[in-house]
């Protein structure tokens, strides 16, 4: 299965319809040279932060992240199945965690930084079908775990 | 058709035919060169149809890409399922339930799509069990079976599960009448004539498709053998094939033979739910069980009936006709204008084909050849379209490819035989191998056939794959229709005694609100666990909850301690991926039970009654990932009256303890 994933969206070119995410994901891997590194591969092209902290989105991020993330990942610098989030929001652009965390497969086939994590981890992330508005709210916990107040 | 005594019957009234056709020796030359390409369907591309198969004695229903004849995947329905887990878990173990207690196998004959104005729908599959008679719910989005119900005064549930046009009822003849549920039945078998009764079931579908026994119409004591449902003109009409009218009670490949002509049943259903309505069922005590499987909870549920409502034929002189039907009829299909009703005598060389309109005025002009065990019986001329002649040998079943032509299984000749249903010429004859059932149009019993393949499933399969011991998979074939003439495109092997099957254009399934995952989020399963910080183990007396969760590539929690001997463990798993086609299975070692196949979302539950003391490890079953084999875990049983406490973690990282 952890060979198959990536190829399992390319070898759904059949007569019939895709749902549209997947349309959309295969459109956009064709080219490898449009691929931005800062930004990801997926709908998220621009996420405004707040200077401050949005507490209810955080505190809906936590719940989100104690069902489908706290299983492979610390809130500390620690690897468990994968990396540990302590500094996930300064390493990384808004627009790229979301469209990580929502669009998995098709960025671990392209982006440099993820295919040399999953060296280390030998995992590939599950896509754990996140809405626009969890991966929001993830977001939000994940810069409170960075100390923004 | 799973009918030992037919195949002997036949073979003695007709060895030579038998002997000298059961093998057809040009079917090997019939394919032409351009088969291979129109069976042709690429790696990852998706098929034109979904075709459901039933399994026979396998009691499941196998699905299978038309045209390529690859197997998609096997339905349990009614037996329990080493691969999925279905009827060991605790969920589905009330799925099997029956008033005989859990009943972990059946014999599983015809399959039949739900319609809407007479069309394919994609919405549900129904099955029948043929042994401890149930008929059964498949959901479509989920390929999984959702309800079961019980036929109470039944046995042999064989002309079944065949619906109206609009899926308002779908019916259950009995194969062997047998004495009500509500009296005695311990009484001699010589008391047929008296004491046995033929019922049928009308089994009302609601809108999401759950099932209700709405009333129940008690017949003659024959054995009902098939049915279908008229269409268009003929909808508010059933009929029922019956063989057996001598009532006979041994040695029936003789006894019931006696008669030149049995019966087709026409039943003016519409008629019977006005009855109904008017208040005139009879309540009649009966115990059946009704199994329903809730998808929030992820759980089912049987609950037990304790009475039936129930017409007599007798008492009722406009529900029930008999039609004259030669010899021992089988199939008894409706074509898709629902005008013609094809009778197959299996012991006749001819096929009755009778008109919806003709029987009409011979009911009004009361053209009856007296009466059968109270039920006018009409004069076979007066109900007749005409015959056609000289078809084949033992004729058992027609479908219908939509342009005016019918396509007729010939057991005995092992043919498949088209011909015009106006004029009855016969156009076109293809040798199947060998000794044909059930045959399949997709949409073939339906107002909109898509004629453009047809499936036939044989019973005997010598020499025709690679030698696997005594016993062979039995085979079906696929022909290209879209032609004057058949053309054998692809042979396949089945799983189990393929009976009747039925197929549907591939996107009106996929496109049907098919579910790829359960949402996490939307589990109301009573021991879900949503995320590790929740996984726990609570002891209530000797039963022990393991609330775990699994993700790849590892359980929470891993080590289990404090299971004492005499304990009963319940493995709660919740299985955390959201993503398609990544489930997770639990097995232990020495559990006298099975897997769990956990999908994306779902709760699955093992009963484990550990029987020694001791280290038990426990794995996931389905490779989920590089680290696959890492994703394992250990249970400890102490003896009964230790005093090691429960525990549990994972990841603790604790020093190892000397
Ligand atoms: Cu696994």
């Amino acid at each position: 299965m952890l060979i198959s994933c990536g190829d399992k969206s390319k070898s759904t070119d059949n007569s019939s319809k895709e749902s549209t995410s997947e349309e959309a994901t295969k459109t956009e891997a064709v080219d490898p040279s449009t691929y931005d590194p800062n930004r990801g591969l997926g709908k998220f092209t621009t996420v405004d932060l707040g200077d401050k902290l949005d507490v209810a989105m955080a505190k809906k991020g936590e719940e989100i992240q104690t069902v489908k993330c706290s299983s492979c990942h610390k809130l500390t610098d620690e690897k468990l199945v994968g990396p540990g989030w302590k500094g996930v929001t300064s390493r990384h652009k808004p627009e790229w965690i979301m469209n990580f965390i929502t669009n998995p497969d098709p960025m671990i086939d392209k982006d440099p930084k993820l295919q040399a994590q999953l060296e280390i981890c030998l995992m590939r992330m599950p896509n754990q079908s996140l809405s626009d508005d969890d991966a929001r709210h993830v977001l939000e916990y994940m810069r409170q775990n960075d100390g923004v107040k | 058709m799973k009918n030992k005594f037919l195949k002997g019957t036949l073979a003695l009234a007709l060895v030579a035919a038998f002997f000298s056709s059961c093998k057809p020796k040009d079917s090997n030359d019939v394919v032409s060169g351009d088969a291979a390409q129109k069976a042709y369907v690429a790696p990852g591309k998706y098929d034109e149809f979904y075709n459901f198969v039933s399994g026979g004695f396998s009691g499941q229903v196998s699905v299978y890409g038309l045209p390529s004849g690859r197997l998609l995947r096997v339905i349990p329905v009614f037996s329990a399922d080493p691969q999925s887990g279905y009827g060991y878990n605790e969920e589905t173990k009330p799925m099997l339930n029956t008033s005989n207690g859990f009943v972990p196998w059946d014999d599983q004959h015809h399959t039949e799509l739900s319609q809407t104005n007479g069309e394919v729908d994609g919405r549900w599959l129904f099955a029948n069990a043929n042994n401890t008679p149930r008929i059964a719910r498949v959901d479509l989005k989920t390929f999984t079976t959702k309800e079961i119900i019980e036929l109470p005064n039944s046995a042999g549930n064989h002309s079944s599960p065949f619906i109206t046009e609009n899926t308002e009822y779908v019916v259950a003849g009995t194969r062997f009448s047998v004495p009500p549920d509500n009296v005695n039945g311990d009484v001699p078998i010589n008391t047929y004539k008296q004491n046995f009764k033929g019922y049928l079931s009308f089994v009302k579908v609601g809108k999401e498709g759950e099932m209700d026994i709405a009333f129940q119409i008690a017949a003659p004591g024959v054995n009902f053998d098939l049915s279908h449902a008229g269409k268009g003109k003929s909808h508010g009409w059933f009929f029922f094939s019956c063989y057996n009218t001598e009532q006979a009670n041994t040695l029936l490949e003789v006894n019931a033979s006696q008669k030149d002509k049995d019966f087709i049943m026409a039943v003016n259903w519409k008629k019977a739910e006005e009855y109904i309505k008017a208040g005139k069922g009879k309540k009649v005590a009966t115990k059946y069980v009704h199994n329903i499987y809730d998808e929030k909870t992820h759980t089912a549920k049987s609950e037990t009936r304790n009475e039936v409502l129930v017409l007599d034929s007798k008492d009722f002189k406009d529900i029930c006709y008999m039609i004259p039907c030669p010899k021992s009829p089988h199939g008894c299909d409706v074509d898709p204008t629902g005008e013609y009703i094809v009778g197959s005598g299996k012991l006749a060389a001819l096929i009755p084909v009778f008109s919806f309109d003709k029987l009409q005025n011979a009911i009004k002009n009361k053209q009856f050849d007296g009466e059968y065990d109270g039920i006018p019986v009409i004069k076979y001329e007066a109900a007749l379209h005409g015959e056609v002649q000289k078809p084949g040998l033992g004729p058992l079943h027609t479908e219908f490819d939509g342009k005016g032509n019918a396509y007729t299984t010939f057991f005995v000749s092992s043919e498949v035989v088209k011909w015009d249903i106006k004029s009855l010429k016969v156009l076109d004859r293809v040798p199947t191998y060998y000794s044909v059932g059930h045959l399949c149009i997709p949409g073939g019993d339906s107002k909109k056939p898509y004629g453009k393949y047809l499936i036939a499933y044989n019973k005997i399969t010598k020499d025709r794959y690679l030698p696997t011991g005594p016993e062979l998979a039995q085979s079906a074939q696929i022909f290209d229709i879209s032609g004057d003439k058949m053309q054998l495109i692809l042979d396949f092997p089945t799983i189990g005694e393929p009976h009747y099957a039925q197929a549907a254009p591939a996107d009106l399934i996929r496109n049907n609100g098919q579910l790829k995952i359960y949402k996490i989020e939307e589990n109301k399963h009573p021991y879900v666990t949503k995320g590790e910080k929740e996984s726990k183990i609570v002891r209530e007396g000797n039963k022990v909850h393991v609330y775990m969760t699994s993700i790849r590539s590892h359980f929470a929690p891993d080590n289990i301690e404090g299971i004492k001997l005499g304990d009963e463990v319940y493995f709660h798993v919740t299985n955390l991926e959201q993503d398609w086609d990544i489930p997770h299975g639990f097995a232990i070692k020495g559990a006298d039970n099975g897997e769990l196949l956990i999908m994306p979302g779902e709760t699955c539950t093992l009963k484990w009654i550990p029987k020694k003391t001791g280290i038990f490890p426990f794995y996931c079953t389905d490779f989920c990932s590089a680290l696959h084999q890492e994703m394992q875990g250990y249970a400890r049983v102490s003896p009964a009256g230790s005093s090691v406490p429960l525990t549990f973690s994972i990841g603790t990282n604790l020093p190892a303890a000397k």
